[in-house]
């Protein structure tokens, strides 16, 4: 059986497969049932220094079976509140990532400092969020923003900081470079794409806030290719996430370059469960290719480029 | 996927409830609810007050800043749906309490009509502040369903809560299974009260909701995600969580309180 467990930098996982921010993350008992049903670690909401409701509904587009187009507005408890979700999922033994969103460096420095109090093992900078007017891709789409801010934290705690990036910018490589200068220990890619729903009979935007982002299947080719370049320019290892749904998703994005993978559309389609089932079917898969552990596939299609 | 559709009827059921028919074809089972919109406005999740045929309906009481302006909707009006979502209710039993608290009779009404059709034996609980109040007691008669009534005024049967009649009949009688619907505090004393009975007892839950698809985690009940795992639940599920019947999540996800009804 191929050896599912892999290593970020100091940081070590049981298998790849995180739970996406965003997804069963704004409750701890949500985040036990995630680790319970075999995922590798959790990621939790992005927190913010307030709460924060999000926009009205409707927040969800659905398509058929190719993705679905979210514009939440990073809806969160505050982080005054949120220490307590953390304890319940640490409770269940879950390995916890907490996910944080700020304004400017300050504010992700005062939130990560906070985040890291709680116990989590590692934090994940939201640097890409297409939908949050001042947040997210706003202050994630230029490399000068991202050293400032990543390096910031990175000072500011002793756990390992992810930033996760977005691909809503043409080059984010470049991007993923300036995480790594200011001393990410892993990077993240990609979050959701920009995109647009409109209601014809209606003749207006589907979601409340207009623009959403897209997830789920068809912005796998996306991820893919992102995390494609970004492996060409940096050591740090990388943290693939972009439609996946089933084992051949996965191994696609190892080939790729990515060392683990989040998971979270999916989960609207397979059940949390899909966590299980992707973990063993990696491991069966990864046996088939030859592969003795996930970190032997990692990157392997670059030496086979023409 | 949304379906526009245009409301075709709306029914005055009570002074804070209304009905809205529509069409709209997809299948759909007693239990079941859709995410209505209203353009301009908030998407809503509802159950389903009318599920047979492609004429659908649902019932909406003004509680929030959506739910008051749709009271005044009129025919024509145009709405996105999506669904039918979630779980039904088990119309197997054949002798049934319902126990409708307020506009909980919404999504029980439907169920009973089924039952009802299939053979069952019916007897409503119906509780509601007062008299004029009370939802669906005509179509609960029209189903041959035994009523019996409590409101918190007097106005209208016993004078209190509808725990107290549900109490009196558990005791008295007995039946296959409870169906409830209502104020969660209703919903667990009707759990409690049938419990030594060894009766099961059926909730149907509401939470604020904003995906409808086991995702964003705005309905999470405990462990439960109401819109897939539910919203009807065994009591037994309801029962242990330190939330049921104390708390729920407003839209930012932190816990509040239940006030006392």
């Amino acid at each position: 059986m191929a050896d599912l467990a892999v290593r970020l930098g100091p940081l070590a996982l049981r298998n790849p497969f995180l739970l996406a921010s965003g997804i069963w993350g704004e409750s701890g008992e949500s985040l036990a049932g995630a680790w319970r049903a075999g995922a590798g670690g959790v990621i939790t909401k992005s927190i913010g220094e307030r709460p924060r409701l999000g926009y009205p509904n409707p927040t969800i587009e659905t398509y058929a079976d190719w993705g679905m187009l979210n514009a939440m507005g990073l809806p969160n408890p505050g982080m005054d509140e949120y220490p307590k979700e953390v304890d319940v999922a640490r409770g269940a033994g879950a390995t916890v990532i907490g996910s944080i969103f700020g304004g400017d460096a300050a504010e992700f420095e005062r939130l990560a400092r906070r985040m890291e109090a709680t116990g989590v093992v590692a934090l994940e900078l939201n640097l890409s969020c297409p939908h949050a007017e001042g947040y997210g891709t706003e202050i994630g789409s230029d490399p000068a923003d991202v050293k400032e801010v990543v390096g910031a934290v990175v000072r500011a705690v002793h756990i390992p900081v992810i930033a996760k990036i977005t691909p809503n910018t043409p080059d984010a490589a470049a991007l993923a470079v300036a995480a790594e200068r200011a001393g990410a220990t892993a990077i993240s890619a990609i979050n959701t794409v920009r995109a647009l729903a409109i209601d014809t009979n209606l003749r207006r935007p589907v979601l409340a806030h207009g623009l959403g982002g897209l997830s789920g299947p068809a912005i796998k080719p996306v991820g893919l290719a992102c995390v494609w370049q970004i492996y060409e320019k940096v050591s740090v290892p990388i943290i693939g996430v972009g439609g996946i749904s089933n084992v051949e998703d996965a191994v696609e994005y190892l080939m790729a370059g990515a060392r683990a993978l989040e998971v979270g559309t999916a989960v609207t389609h397979g059940g949390i469960e899909v966590f299980g089932r992707l973990a063993a079917g990696l491991s069966a898969r990864l046996d088939e290719l030859g592969f003795a552990s996930v970190a032997d596939a990692v990157g392997v299609a670059h030496s086979a480029k023409a | 996927m949304r379906t526009v559709t245009e409301v075709a009827e709306c029914v005055r059921e009570t002074p804070s409830t209304v009905t809205l028919r529509f069409e709209y074809a997809p299948a759909a089972e007693p239990g079941q609810f859709v995410m209505i919109w209203f353009p301009g406005d908030d998407e809503l999740p509802m159950s389903l007050s009318y599920t047979e045929g492609t004429s659908k309906g649902v019932t909406i009481k003004a509680m929030g800043t959506t739910s008051r302006n749709v009271q005044s909707t009129t025919p024509g009006t145009r709405v996105g749906i999506r669904g039918p979502y979630g779980n039904r209710f088990d119309l197997s039993p054949r002798n049934i309490l319902v126990v409708g608290g307020g506009s909980g009779s919404a999504v029980l009404a439907p169920a009973a009509e089924r039952a009802a059709r299939a053979g069952a034996r019916l007897t409503v609980a119906l509780g509601a502040t007062q008299a004029p109040e009370l939802l669906f007691r005509d179509r609960f008669a029209k189903m041959g369903a035994r009523i019996e009534i409590a409101t918190d005024d007097g106005s209208e049967g016993t004078k209190g809560f509808v725990t107290g009649v549900v109490d009196r009949l558990l005791q008295t009688e007995s039946f296959d299974a409870v169906w409830t619907c209502g104020p969660e505090i209703m919903m667990q004393k009707v759990a409690v009260a049938a419990q030594p009975r060894k009766v099961p007892v059926f909730c149907s839950v509401e939470r604020h909701m904003k995906c409808a698809l086991g995702m964003c985690d705005a309905c999470a009940l405990g462990p439960l995600h109401v819109c897939v795992d539910g919203p009807v639940f065994p009591a037994e599920r309801l029962v242990p969580l330190e939330e049921f019947a104390r708390s729920h999540r407003d839209p930012s996800g932190r816990r509040v309180s239940f006030g006392a009804r």
